[in-house]
């Protein structure tokens, strides 16, 4: 590993080491560029990951306070928690439960084809679908995803059938176990998945694609990787140009410290990327860094969810097998007729004895709930991933009345619900109902919606930099040597899950960003 | 979960204690013939009355007394830890009414549906679901199998042996990796 001076400014400086920042420090020291990768969290392992899920959950989930408003659900639900992600070496592709479709060639072009939807900020992608794809196929070998390279599928599960067997009841054609970043037999030296259903608590045969045994390691073999864990930054610094020059952060000794930088990537997950950009602001940039349009923290999306269980007469043990692996993608088009603008997947679900309760079911308690949990056998479940409306307002704010322990202002996250997102989420509901209905679902559970763990858009690539805070390539369109590096710069969510798209995007950064170091550019 | 001794019943306010029925899973976790778990807060009078009031929030009517004694350990903690917790649990069984665990279950769900925004019951309620279904008890009543990467996952233990639907044709779903 390389030991990067703090005056040294030609390293680049990556923040958070998840699917954008972990993937984008492997590419850049491959092509032997210096990079110091600060992540806020710690550094497990397959060994390290608990078994025990509320201790996986405390082990690798970000737990910092924050604060959040509007009238969406988890608003009401789960008040601490408005997104789940990690706080760890990886990121939440630790966390991940590893579905890995790509966008369709029209979700690039929201705008064009949705047209004007009132209270919403929707625009184009400022980059086509083909130049995209290019980038999907790299990103899909890289993580092995699985029914694309001839790589086969996963074998179906209990949970599986019983989504398959309500899926092809109602007519539905593209039902499978799913583009899953999982392997269905070794690849990339690691092993295949023997269906522990641990997905979320961190996997401990490496079976999942995850940047912390795969993109990191690979990383620290180049000799071009300093990486300091427990490393919060929390401050971008920049010259009388107006370009960035530093990062401040808080090292594992809680000292302060400032590396020197010659370009500073943000990949923080959504959330931290915009507060961190906000953070930064200074006499130059008041309103924060590259934030001259006013978009940063705007526009959030975090797709729409929820699950949907149902019990049978006969055990279905869902917990059992890889948590995610099904999918139906019918639902993935453009049809108003349906009363909605955008698409959704249906994908499978299970939870964990002790989580399920806690995120999975409607609040409630007494006998009703109690039944719920003791046909916990005989339980199958999936949920919706839908795309949400990007609304100006549902955004990313620092709130000073609440601080984290660096005596910094939280961020706030407000979400009000556009009435499409109403209507899909309700139609979603209902089409999973009726496909458990059809196979003799004794009682179908609607569950709520959990925290956001998909967190996208609020610091959106746009043509126009009026729209957005990025460009085609996560290059900020106000400071040439700033880019933001993960789910942050979707210009729309669309209606797949988003870690591929992140990773794809990642690879075609660093792309550019070693052509325009060589240029003399940056 | 430790069975009763000398210098706990010293340093301790009250106590929970039950019997371990053989060929539970308690059995197997537990030293001795009997239960008991310790608390530093709640007098064992409170501390019973908050067990009816668990079981009543969350009612597994045939799930082991120990399970939820270990819910109200948790409470206990947290209050020996906060004072305003401890204020507000005390408070919070004060106003729950003299004969509450008497009561018939129609009833205390009638009294618990009035003080149900009340900090107390989301208290309650919370901890009962946060701790209730972690227990080895839990596991073993609701035939959760828990972690499998110690006995190599559920590949060959039943991931995919529901047979009461039809099969997934190979190329909607996989071939087995062994
Ligand atoms: C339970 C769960 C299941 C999921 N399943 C799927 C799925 O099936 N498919 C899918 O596509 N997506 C899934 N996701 C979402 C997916 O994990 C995220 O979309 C993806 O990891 C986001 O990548 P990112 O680079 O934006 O951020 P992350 O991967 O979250 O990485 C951000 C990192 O930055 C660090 N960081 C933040 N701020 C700072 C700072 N100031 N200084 C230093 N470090 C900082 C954080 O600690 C974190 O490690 C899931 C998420 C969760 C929680
Ligand atoms: S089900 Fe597969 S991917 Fe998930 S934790 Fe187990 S081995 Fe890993």
């Amino acid at each position: 590993m390389a030991k990067i001076d703090f005056s040294d400014g030609n390293a680049v400086v990556i923040i958070g080491s998840g699917a954008g920042g972990g993937t984008l420090a492997h590419e850049l020291t491959r092509r032997g560029i210096k990079v110091v990768l600060l992540e806020a969290g710690k550094r497990q392992s397959l060994e390290s990951f608990s078994q025990v899920p509320g201790e996986a959950f405390a082990q690798l989930t970000w737990l910092d306070p924050r604060t959040q408003s509007g009238d969406w659900r988890g608003a009401r639900d789960f008040p601490p928690l408005p997104v789940w992600h990690c706080k760890t070496v990886g990121g939440t592709t630790v966390h991940w439960t590893a579905a890995a479709p790509r966008l369709q060639p029209w979700e690039l072009r929201a705008k064009s084809i949705y047209g004007n939807v009132a209270g919403a900020s929707l625009i184009d992608w400022p980059l086509s679908y083909a130049e995209l794809e290019k980038y999907y196929e790299i990103a899909e070998t890289r993580l092995g995803v699985t029914r694309r390279n001839g790589i086969p599928g996963l074998p179906a599960s209990n949970n599986f059938k019983v989504m398959y067997a309500g899926a092809k009841k109602l007519g539905y054609k593209q039902v499978h176990t799913g583009h899953m970043a999982i392997n269905s037999r070794s690849y990339d030296g690691r092993a295949f998945c023997i269906q522990q259903g641990f997905c979320i608590q961190g996997c401990k045969m490496g079976a999942k694609w995850s940047t912390l045994y795969t993109e990191i390691p690979s990383a620290e073999a180049t000799g071009n990787l300093d990486l300091r864990i427990e490393s919060t930054a929390t401050r971008i610094e920049h010259g009388e140009d107006g370009r960035v020059n530093a990062v401040i952060y808080h090292d594992s000794q809680g000292r302060e410290q400032r590396q020197k930088a010659r370009l500073v990537c943000v990949a923080g997950n959504a959330v931290e990327t915009a507060r961190l950009l906000l953070l930064s602001e200074s006499s130059k940039f008041p309103q924060g860094l590259a934030n001259s349009s006013g978009q940063v923290g705007r526009n959030y999306c975090h797709h729409i969810t929820g699950s949907v269980w149902a019990i049978f007469d006969k055990p279905i043990y869902s917990w059992r097998g890889a948590t995610l692996a099904g999918v139906v993608e019918d639902e993935v088009v453009n049809q108003p007729e349906r009363g909605f603008v955008g698409g959704y997947r249906m994908e499978l679900l299970t939870l964990d004895l002790p989580t399920l309760p806690l995120v999975g079911l409607p609040y409630g308690w007494g006998r009703d709930f109690a039944s719920i949990m003791e046909n916990y056998r005989n339980l199958a479940g999936m949920f919706i991933n839908g795309e949400d409306m990007p609304r100006s307002d549902n955004r990313i704010t620092l709130n000073s009345n609440v601080k984290d322990a660096f005596g910094l202002p939280v961020a706030n996250v407000h979400v009000d619900e556009h009435s499409n997102d109403q209507a899909m989420r309700k139609h979603a509901k209902g089409q999973m109902a009726k496909m458990y209905e059809a196979i003799g679902a004794q009682r179908v559970i609607p569950g709520p919606t959990p925290p956001a763990t998909h967190n996208m858009c609020t610091a959106r690539m746009s043509a126009d930099p009026k729209d957005g805070v990025t460009n085609a390539w996560g290059q900020t369109h106000d400071i040439k040597n700033l880019f933001v590096s993960d789910g942050s710069v979707l210009t729309t969510p669309g209606a797949a899950n988003p870690t591929l798209t992140i990773v794809a995007l990642a690879l075609r950064q660093a792309e550019h960003i070693s052509g325009e170091m060589k240029a003399g550019k940056v | 979960m430790t069975l009763p001794r000398r210098e706990f019943l010293k340093a301790t306010s009250g106590l929970l204690t039950g019997l371990v029925v053989a060929g539970s899973p308690l059995a197997l976790i537990a030293r001795g013939p009997v239960w008991a778990v310790d608390l530093t807060v709640f007098t064992s009078s409170e501390a019973a009355t908050l067990m009816i009031v668990a079981r009543t929030i969350i009612p597994h009517d045939k799930l082991d007394d120990a399970a939820y004694a270990l819910v109200i350990q948790a409470i206990d903690r947290d209050a020996a830890n906060d004072e305003t917790v401890r204020k507000m649990m005390k408070s919070g069984i004060a106003g729950l009414g003299s004969g509450f665990t008497g009561k018939p279950e129609s009833d205390r769900v009638e009294i618990l549906k009035e003080v149900e925004p009340s900090e107390f019951f989301q208290t309650m309620r919370l901890k009962t679901i946060q701790v209730l279904y972690t227990t080895p008890m839990a596991y073993a009543y609701f035939g959760y199998e828990g972690e499998a990467f110690s006995k190599g996952g559920y590949l060959t233990r039943g991931f995919n042996d529901l047979r009461w639907l039809p099969e997934v044709p190979l190329d909607d779903s996989g071939p087995m990796p062994l």
